[in-house]
C-alpha cells in the first residue's frame, strides 16, 4: 500500500485546512492530505456460498442481512398491529383475539417494533452498510466479530418468535414488563414467555454490543486519509452517537433482564415487595418493583434516541442532497446530535411520573426533558432553512422527508405537553400517549426509513425503484398514518384508557365507537400499502430502471466506490482521499452542482467554496 | 488487524495535543490499536453493566424492611478454632490482585518479544485465577452449607443471598471466561504464533503480541471490579 499513499512530498503532521487557504494560486500544496497512518486492512475474502453470504464477513452482506431480519419482524409486528386494531375497532370480530391474547400482542408488537425493528434496522442495518462506505473504510475493522453480531441478532429473533409457541404463550404484560405482574400467575405468558423474552434482549444485547464496538472503532480509528469527524456525513454522526448511547443504556436493560429471569426462575424478590393474592402471602417480599422501572427507563429513554439519531443523521443527508443545498448548520447540527445524545441519559424518570416521586424530583426531569426540546427544535430549524431557496427535486426520498418533518414536529409538540408533571398526569393512560409516541418514534422514524431505502436503493441494487409506486406509497402511508393518528390525541382527551381490551358500556362510547372504527380502518390500509414497498423492491430487482454510478448527484463516499454496486473491500485497490465536507452543493462557478468529497482542491480553485 | 503507524507525524502532548488529534483525519487516537481502543470501549460499557448491579445492591439492601446479615459474622472463616472474619476474602483478594502484577509483566515481557517468560507469566495469571475462582466456589458451598439461597437465608434479609450470588457469580464469570483466553493465549505464546504472526484460527487475522496487552486490560478490569464488590459486599 505504501506506494499508493507516497503521492504527497512532505510528510509532516499538517492538516489540509492549514494549506495553500486563501491564495488564488493553484499550487501542488492545496491538495495536501495527511499521509496514511493505518496499514491496508487485512480482509478474509469468502470463497464459497456459505462464507460469502451466509457467514459472511461483508458488512455490506450483513447490513442487508439485518435489514432483512428486521424487516421479517417489522412485518411480524405490523400483523399484531392489525389483530390489535380489529379487536379495538370492532370488538369481537375475530373471536381469537381474547383479552390475553390483546395484551400479549400489546407487549410483542411494542418490544418487537422499538428494539428488533427499528434497533436493528438503524444501527445493524444501516450502520453496517453504511458507515465503512461513508468514511472511507474497506470494512468493519472487526469482521468476524461483525457476523457473530447479526448471528446473535438471529438467535435473539428466534427465541422472540418462539416465545409464540410455548405453553401460555409470549408475555402480555406490557413492553415495559413491569413488575411485579410480570411473573405473576394471572398475568399471560407469565411461564416461558417471559423467561424467553428476557432470554431473547439478553441475546440481542450481548449480538448488539459487537456490532457497536465496530461502529464506534470504524468511525473513531479506521476513516480514510483527509476524512475529519468534521467532514463526515450527518448519517455516520446519528448512527455514530446513537451507537454511543446504546453501548451506555443497554446494560442497564441486561441486568433487569437478568434480575427479572432470576425473580422466576429461582425465587429471590429483586423486583418482587410483599404480595397478597386471594388473601394469602406469597413466597416474594422486600423488593422493590420501582427499581426495575428505573433500570427500564433508564435504558428506554436513551433507545428512543438510538432509533431517533440515525433517523436525524439520515434526513439531514437526504434533504441536502435532493435540495442541491448545503445542509444549513452543520456544526451546529453535530452538536445538537452530541447534546441530545447526552441529555438523553437525564430524562429517563419523566416515563414514571404516575409511579409517584418526590415532586423536586419530577420537576427535575420536566426540566432536562424540556430542555432537549432545544436542541431538537434546532434541527428541525436547520432542515426547514436547509429545503429554503434550495433547488428542491419532488421525488418520492423527498416526500419522504418531507413528511417526516411534519410527522416529527407533530410528535415533538405533543412531547411538550407530556413531559410536564402536571399535564403528564391525566394524559399518561390515555391514547394522547399513544398517539404521541407513534408519531414521534414509530411514524417518523419510518418515514426515514423509507425514504432511506428509495434514496439508497440504487447503490445496493444497482437499479432505481419504481417512482410511481413510490409515490402511492408514500400518500397513502402518510395520508393513512395522519388518520390514525391525529384522532388518538382527541380519544386521549376525552379520556379513553390505553392498553384496555374493551371499552363496554362507558361513557366514552358514543364518540369513541366510531373514532376507533375509523382508526381501524386506516390501520388496515397503512399496514397494506407497506407491501407496495415490497412489491416495488422485487419488481424493480428485475425490472428496473438501471441507476449507474451516483444517480443522485451525492457527493460523499458511498456513491464514489470504482463498482456500482460496491464489491467487498469497497474501493479497488486505492481508498479514495477526502478533500472537503460532502455538502458541497450548487456551489457558485462549479462546473456541475455538486463538487464530491474526493474533488481536490486544485479541481475547483475558481469556485467560491469555503475551505471545510 | 491493522498495526498502526505513525510515520512523520508529531504526537503533541496535553489538551492541545488531544484538540488536534481529535479534529485531525483517520484516527481519533493516534497509534492505538484497533483492539485495544475496542477493549476500552466495551469495559466502559461492562463498567455500567457492574454500576448497575451496585446500584441495584445498594437500593435493594435499602428498602428491605429485614435486617441486613452482618458481613464480618457470615463471611468468617474458622482458623485454628478461631473464628476470623473476611480471612478467605482477604486471600482471594490477594490472590487477585497479584495476578494482575503477573499479567503487567507478561504485557512487558511480550512487547520485549520475550516469548518465554511472557507465556510462563501469562499462565501464571491464569493460575491465579483459577485459584480465585475456586477460592470463590469454596465460599458459596460454604454458604450453600449454611443455609443461604437466593431466595432465602439464616441470617436475615433474603435479598442478601439474592445479590450475593448474583453479584459474585457475574463476576466469578468475567474471571472463568478471563481465565479460559488466558490459558489459550498462553498456548499461543509458547506455541510462537505472535513471533510468526500466524492467523488466528477464528478471525483469520494475524497476532500480535498487543493481544496480550489486550487481554490484560481486561484482566485488570476484572480485578478492579472485584475491589468494589469487596467494599460493597463485605465491608459494609
Amino acid at each position: 500500500m505504501s506506494e499508493d499513499y507516497n503521492d504527497n512530498k512532505t510528510i509532516h503532521a499538517q492538516s489540509s485546512e492549514t494549506m495553500g487557504g486563501g491564495s488564488a494560486g493553484v499550487t501542488p500544496d492545496m491538495d495536501y492530505v495527511r499521509p496514511a497512518e493505518i496499514a491496508d486492512q487485512d480482509l478474509y475474502h469468502g470463497h464459497s456460498f456459505i462464507t460469502k453470504w451466509i457467514f459472511c464477513q461483508d458488512a455490506k452482506v450483513i447490513g442487508v442481512q439485518y435489514f432483512l431480519l428486521a424487516t421479517f419482524t417489522g412485518v411480524v409486528g405490523l400483523i399484531l398491529s392489525w389483530l390489535m386494531r380489529l379487536q379495538l375497532g370492532f370488538p369481537g370480530a375475530a373471536g381469537f383475539v381474547t383479552a390475553e391474547h390483546y395484551y400479549q400482542f400489546v407487549t410483542m408488537h411494542g418490544m418487537i417494533m422499538v428494539v428488533y425493528f427499528l434497533t436493528a434496522l438503524f444501527l445493524g442495518g444501516f450502520g453496517n452498510y453504511l458507515i465503512p462506505l461513508m468514511v472511507g473504510a474497506r470494512d468493519m475493522v472487526f469482521p468476524y466479530l461483525n457476523m457473530v453480531s447479526f448471528w446473535s441478532f438471529f438467535v435473539a429473533v428466534a427465541v422472540l418468535m418462539a416465545s409464540f409457541f410455548v405453553p401460555g404463550g409470549p408475555t402480555g404484560a406490557g413492553w415495559t414488563l413491569y413488575p411485579p405482574q410480570t411473573i405473576l400467575e394471572g398475568t399471560p405468558g407469565s411461564g416461558a414467555g417471559i423467561l424467553l423474552m428476557c432470554l431473547s434482549l439478553i441475546l440481542f444485547v450481548a449480538g448488539f454490543t459487537m456490532g457497536g464496538l465496530n461502529y464506534l472503532i470504524t468511525v473513531l480509528q479506521a476513516r480514510t486519509r483527509g476524512m475529519t469527524l468534521m467532514r463526515m456525513p450527518l448519517t455516520v454522526w446519528g448512527i455514530f452517537t446513537a451507537t454511543v448511547l446504546a453501548m451506555l443504556a443497554f446494560p442497564a436493560l441486561l441486568v433487569g433482564a437478568l434480575m427479572m429471569s432470576l425473580d422466576k426462575v429461582l425465587g429471590t424478590s429483586f423486583f418482587m415487595p410483599t404480595i397478597l393474592k386471594a388473601g394469602e402471602v406469597l413466597e416474594y417480599g422486600g423488593g422493590s418493583p420501582i427499581l426495575f422501572q428505573h433500570l427500564f427507563w433508564f435504558f428506554g429513554h436513551p433507545e428512543v434516541y438510538i432509533v431517533a439519531l440515525p433517523a436525524f443523521g439520515i434526513i439531514s443527508d437526504l434533504i441536502s442532497v435532493h435540495a442541491r443545498k448545503n445542509i444549513f448548520g452543520y456544526r451546529m447540527m453535530v452538536w445538537a446530535i452530541v447534546g441530545i445524545g447526552a441529555l438523553s441519559f437525564f430524562v429517563w424518570a419523566h416515563h414514571m411520573y404516575v409511579s409517584g416521586m418526590n415532586p423536586w424530583f419530577g420537576f427535575f426531569f420536566a426540566t432536562t426533558t424540556l430542555i432537549i426540546a432545544v436542541p431538537t427544535a434546532m434541527k428541525v430549524y436547520n432542515w426547514i432553512l436547509t429545503l429554503w431557496r434550495g433547488n428542491i427535486r419532488m421525488n418520492t426520498v423527498m416526500l419522504w422527508c418531507l413528511g417526516f418533518i411534519v410527522t416529527f414536529v407533530n410528535g415533538g409538540i405533543t412531547g411538550i405537553f407530556l413531559g410536564n408533571v402536571s399535564v403528564d398526569v391525566p394524559l399518561s393512560d390515555t391514547y394522547f400517549v399513544v398517539a404521541h409516541f407513534h408519531m414521534v418514534m414509530g411514524i417518523a422514524p419510518l418515514m426515514v426509513i423509507m425514504g432511506a431505502v428509495y434514496h439508497w436503493f440504487p447503490l445496493v441494487a444497482g437499479r432505481f425503484l419504481s417512482e410511481k409506486l413510490g409515490k402511492w406509497h408514500f400518500w397513502l402511508t402518510f395520508l393513512g398514518a395522519y388518520s390514525i393518528y391525529f384522532p388518538m390525541h382527541y380519544l386521549g382527551f376525552i379520556g379513553v384508557p390505553r392498553r384496555y381490551y374493551e371499552m363496554y358500556d362507558s361513557p366514552y362510547v358514543t364518540s369513541a365507537v366510531g373514532m376507533n372504527e375509523f382508526i381501524s380502518l386506516a390501520a388496515f390500509l397503512v399496514g397494506a400499502a407497506q407491501f407496495i414497498l415490497i412489491y416495488n423492491i422485487i419488481k424493480t430487482l428485475k425490472t428496473g430502471k438501471p441507476a449507474g454510478k451516483n444517480p443522485w448527484k451525492a457527493n460523499s463516499l458511498e456513491w464514489l466506490t470504482p463498482t456500482v454496486p460496491p464489491e467487498h473491500g469497497n474501493w479497488g485497490d486505492r481508498l479514495p482521499v477526502v478533500h472537503r465536507w460532502p455538502y458541497d452543493f450548487s456551489v457558485p462557478g462549479a462546473k456541475d452542482d455538486y463538487i464530491t468529497q474526493t474533488t481536490p482542491p486544485s479541481e475547483v480553485s475558481n469556485t467560491g467554496v469555503e475551505k471545510t | 488487524m491493522s498495526e498502526p503507524k505513525i510515520e512523520g507525524i508529531e504526537l503533541k502532548p496535553g489538551f492541545k495535543g488531544m484538540a488536534e488529534d481529535t479534529g485531525s483525519d483517520q484516527t481519533m487516537f493516534k497509534g492505538v490499536h484497533w483492539g485495544k481502543a475496542m477493549m476500552w470501549i466495551f469495559l466502559l460499557s461492562d463498567t455500567f453493566i457492574f454500576s448497575c448491579f451496585l446500584i441495584a445492591y445498594m437500593k435493594g439492601r435499602g428498602s428491605t424492611p429485614v435486617e441486613w446479615p452482618n458481613p464480618s459474622e457470615v463471611f468468617a472463616l474458622d482458623a485454628f478454632g478461631v473464628p476470623v472474619p473476611l480471612l478467605l476474602i482477604a486471600i482471594m483478594t490477594f490472590v487477585l490482585i497479584t495476578s494482575s502484577g503477573t499479567m503487567a509483566l507478561a504485557v512487558k515481557y511480550g512487547y520485549e518479544k520475550n516469548r518465554k517468560m511472557c507465556g510462563w507469566l501469562v499462565l501464571a495469571t491464569a493460575i491465579g485465577g483459577l485459584t480465585f475462582v475456586g477460592m470463590q466456589a469454596f465460599e458459596w458451598s460454604k454458604l450453600i452449607h449454611e443455609g443461604v439461597r437466593p431466595w432465602e437465608n439464616p441470617f436475615g434479609a433474603a435479598q442478601f443471598g439474592s445479590f450475593f450470588f448474583m453479584i459474585t457469580g457475574f463476576h466469578g464469570t468475567h474471571v472463568s471466561i478471563g481465565v479460559i483466553f488466558l490459558f489459550i493465549y498462553a498456548y499461543k505464546v509458547f506455541a510462537g504464533h505472535y513471533d510468526q504472526q500466524k492467523r488466528g484460527w477464528f478471525t483469520s487475522m494475524k497476532g500480535d503480541y498487543v493481544e496480550i496487552e489486550i487481554l490484560g486490560l481486561y484482566w485488570h478490569f476484572v480485578d478492579l471490579v472485584w475491589v468494589f464488590i469487596f467494599a460493597f459486599f463485605y465491608l459494609w
